[in-house]
């Protein structure tokens, strides 16, 4: 029961979160993770609209499909 | 780089370089741990022994009990059953089999990370992200035409195509195209079948998109078609999605979930106002268009729509389409679970033996494996498991779920649309599905007809037809061909039982037009769009500008070529005096099913190549590409050589051709010189393209076949996959992780933060 309760208590914030994952919310943070681990301070990384911008773009020069 | 080096089959590799880091924690559930999670357990054995007699009951009560009805409930338990069952086990055979994963292997999510196209995505996300891709309106409208033929044939097909054919493509192609880096299928073909099978495939994967957008397109013409109402919401999604680019990109970007929330909440507003709008006079006048309107305005759309930048109408577009996706199929899922419909269609209809029903014509074989494309074996997938999904796949063994389980997924939504389709009386359902030349496009002539037709159980009247079109706010529902209109009154049959009662009848329909136009528009502008790009790639080769993608004149003149294409045949579509879609459908399934025998041909000859111990187990790849090529070559030769006019595109063609010469000015349903000359020019469009279909396919089939037999003699081929580098992370390999799988994942979370790889989660 007790397990049940908890399971309900975490429920609101898994879904929250695969919702947002799935949309792609979270692409910028997981951009910075990537940018902090690997190319250290020297780098400044992209702002955020930067990053949205930059993604953007990089679906226009190369497209992908969506199936019927 | 490595992989370009010339290497000997993949089994007579040393997998030294995969020693891993002995400082960290495992990177894979080790050999003994997996056969001890492999072992039958009591718990287990009986758990597996009861999901088996289940769904052998189910198929039982659908199959063999012949009552008068037969209750919807059993047509999901059959399915998902199944599915359990073909993926707890066969997917299982084929993953040590064919595919032979290895977890300390890093995926290019994890050697090419670069935090933008190669991302390690978590499994459970990948497989939304994988669905969200694949499926669209495809699995929606070939069901219900199928119908046709009765509920079983379809039935089976959906099911066992899935298990047998379907998924294994989209496992195998996502899995192959991981191990080569995310490479697409085209090149794929290049590298495993030479440059003349590598281009018959490119050149077969260009003309079969435009085929898939046309046709797409035409599903939505005839679903919008002197509907106010349906034409009033749907173009509402353009300036929504307008305004959700303009949200993103100036006032808060990434807030992707918030903004498609608001998206979300316009588009229901839309539906309602579109029932309002459609009410008032001027409302119904302005918004009722014909079909060769509307098709103009797709057209003129879809060009503007692929020459715009992606984030004011594409990309908000679609992350619309992908939260409805989600929503819409949970919903239809849990009304159909709740409602249990009664299903009076009979198991076999009395068209399953002959060749000329009036929704599509043609012998059940075949035929009926080529309309139900989508949900059972769809080429098309190929596209997307190769390219954007292997590149974000975060261990291996997680491509089984994500390829495999995906696929079973858009299989039961093929299952949920069949079911909603069945649950319509019979006589609305042809009435619906009949072209405009049989019917003549009004109720007395499709009274006549559907009565005409000699079906058992049903007696139409002219108040059945009217009554269930006012129930849904429509002016008529006679001839509204094409899938869609008939699986939105389905589904607003089944959805008021279950919410709104029958004043949300209407609400309910155009909901459903509404996501079906959605997911096509989606469709229509990103296929124009890879169109495109082929395209300029292609001419780049000669007019080296084209190929950068910056420079606007060749943008735009390879997106009008694109567009032209689509364009002139949905515009056929449209105009065809013969009804549309029950000519032009057999090419969309032709084409799409086509492109799966390229991927699985593809598949065959990377299986062969991996060495003798795969030798064996080849009969998993070529019994779906077998019976999928019988198909579909079986599918063409009729479309080429039948002497059935309804059949054969060239009798057809013939047939009018005399008519016109012997000076007769009405032949068939054609009723003017005019309309004679257009079935004249269809046929021979049509007849052309399925030439060159079928020939492209046989090509690639036998480079496949040329290629696979060196293999065979030589033991294997060489290996074009990346090198193999170790992997440093873990993760689980299916949707719930197993206790090994959980003790690992606690050693990683033990990790101090700056050992710890990036996580999946945030």
């Amino acid at each position: 029961m007790a397990e049940l309760l908890k399971a309900l208590k975490r429920a609101p914030g898994a879904i929250a979160w695969y919702v947002q994952d799935l949309m792609g919310d979270n692409s910028y943070q997981r951009y910075l993770e990537h940018h902090r681990s690997n190319h250290g301070q020297e780098h400044q990384p992209l702002s955020e609209r930067q990053f949205w911008r930059q993604r953007m773009d990089d679906q226009d020069r190369n497209p992908g499909a969506r199936c019927c | 780089m490595t992989s370009e080096l010339q290497r000997t089959t993949i089994e007579a590799e040393s997998s030294d370089e995969l020693q891993p880091d002995p400082s960290l924690p495992p990177t894979a559930v080790p050999e003994h741990e997996l056969r001890r999670e492999g072992k039958w357990t009591w718990p287990k054995a009986l758990l597996w022994a009861a999901v088996a007699l289940l769904g052998g009951i189910a198929w039982v009560m659908i199959a063999i009990v012949r009552g008068e009805t037969v209750n919807a409930i059993w047509f999901v338990f059959a399915a998902v059953c199944s599915y359990l069952i073909a993926y707890r086990f066969y997917s299982k055979v084929i993953q040590r089999f064919i595919a032979r994963p290895d977890d300390r292997r890093a995926t290019p999510a994890e050697v090419k990370a670069d935090g933008k196209d190669f991302v390690p995505t978590d499994r459970r996300v990948l497989f939304g992200h994988h669905f969200a891709a694949i499926a669209g309106a495809g699995p929606l409208v070939g069901p219900v035409l199928a119908a046709q033929m009765g509920y079983l044939p379809g039935t089976i097909w959906i099911i066992v195509g899935v298990i047998l054919a379907g998924a294994v493509q989209d496992y195998l192609v996502l899995f192959f195209s991981m191990r080569r880096g995310g490479r697409t299928i085209g090149q794929m073909a290049r590298d495993e079948l030479g440059r003349i099978g590598g281009t018959a495939a490119m050149i077969a994967s260009l003309l079969i998109m435009l085929i898939i957008v046309a046709i797409l397109a035409l599903v939505v013409v005839n679903a919008l078609g002197e509907s106010p109402w349906g034409v009033f919401s749907v173009s509402m999604t353009i300036p929504i999605a307008l305004f959700m680019g303009v949200y993103l990109r100036y006032l808060r970007p990434g807030k992707i979930t918030e903004v498609s929330l608001i998206g979300f909440v316009l588009l229901i507003a839309a539906i309602v106002a579109g029932g309002w709008v459609a009410a008032t006079p001027w409302g119904a006048e302005l918004f009722h268009l014909d079909r060769t309107t509307i098709a103009w305005g797709i057209i003129v759309y879809g060009f503007i729509a692929a020459v715009l930048p992606v984030w004011l109408l594409l990309a908000p577009r679609d992350y619309l389409s992908t939260f409805m996706k989600i929503g819409v199929i949970v919903m239809l899922a849990g009304a159909v679970v709740v409602v249990r419909p009664e299903i009076t269609v009979p198991a076999f209809s009395e068209f399953a033996g002959g060749e000329l029903g009036p929704v599509f014509s043609g012998p059940l074989f075949p035929f009926l494996f080529v309309t139900i494309a989508c949900g059972a074996l769809s080429g098309f997938h190929a596209l997307i498991a190769s390219g954007t999904t292997p590149k974000l796949i975060e261990k291996e063994r997680q491509s089984r779920f994500i390829g495999y389980g995906g696929m079973l997924m858009e299989s039961f939504v093929a299952i949920m649309a069949l079911v909603a389709a069945i649950s319509l009386d019979r006589g609305i359902y042809f009435a619906m599905n009949s072209s405009p030349a049989a019917t003549g496009g009004t109720i007395e002539g499709a009274v006549a007809f559907v009565n005409g037709l000699g079906l058992m159980g049903v007696n139409l009247t002219p108040d059945m037809l009217s009554s269930a079109a006012a129930a849904v706010g429509e002016e008529s529902i006679v001839s509204r061909t094409g899938g869609a209109p008939t699986l939105a009154l389905g589904l607003a049959h089944i959805m008021q039982q279950f919410l709104g009662g029958a004043a949300m009848a209407g609400f309910w329909y155009h909901f459903a037009i509404m996501f079906e136009a959605l997911f096509i528009l989606t469709a229509v502008d990103a296929g124009t769009r890879v169109a495109r790009f082929m395209l300029q790639d292609t001419i780049g080769n000669v007019f080296p500008k084209f190929k950068n993608t910056a420079w606007r004149p060749g943008v735009w003149i390879s997106t009008a070529i694109m567009v032209a294409g689509w364009g002139y045949i949905l515009i056929l579509g449209v105009t065809d005096p013969l009804g549309g879609i029950n000519t032009f459908f057999p090419l969309f399934g032709i084409a799409n099913q086509l492109l799966a025998v390229i991927a699985l041909a593809v598949v065959l000859a990377i299986v062969v190549k991996r060495g003798r111990s795969y030798f064996k187990w080849l009969w998993i790849v070529a019994l779906p590409l077998g019976f999928a090529a019988v198909v579909t070559i079986t599918a063409s030769m009729f479309k080429i050589f039948s002497a059935v006019p309804q059949v054969g595109y060239w009798a057809n063609n013939i047939a009018f051709r005399d008519a016109l010469a012997a000076g007769e000015t009405s032949f068939g349903t054609a009723t003017s010189v005019e309309a004679m000359e257009a079935v004249v020019r269809n046929t021979s469009v049509q007849g052309t393209l399925s030439i060159v279909f079928v020939t492209l396919a046989i090509i690639v089939l036998i480079s496949s076949i040329v290629a696979s037999v060196t293999a065979l003699r030589n033991g294997g081929g060489d290996n074009h996959e990346d090198a193999p580098v170790a992997s440093r992370r873990f993760a689980p390999s299916g949707l719930i992780a197993t206790t090994a799988e959980k003790t690992i994942e606690r050693e990683w979370a033990a990790l101090p933060a700056d050992r710890q790889p990036e996580s999946v989660r945030h």
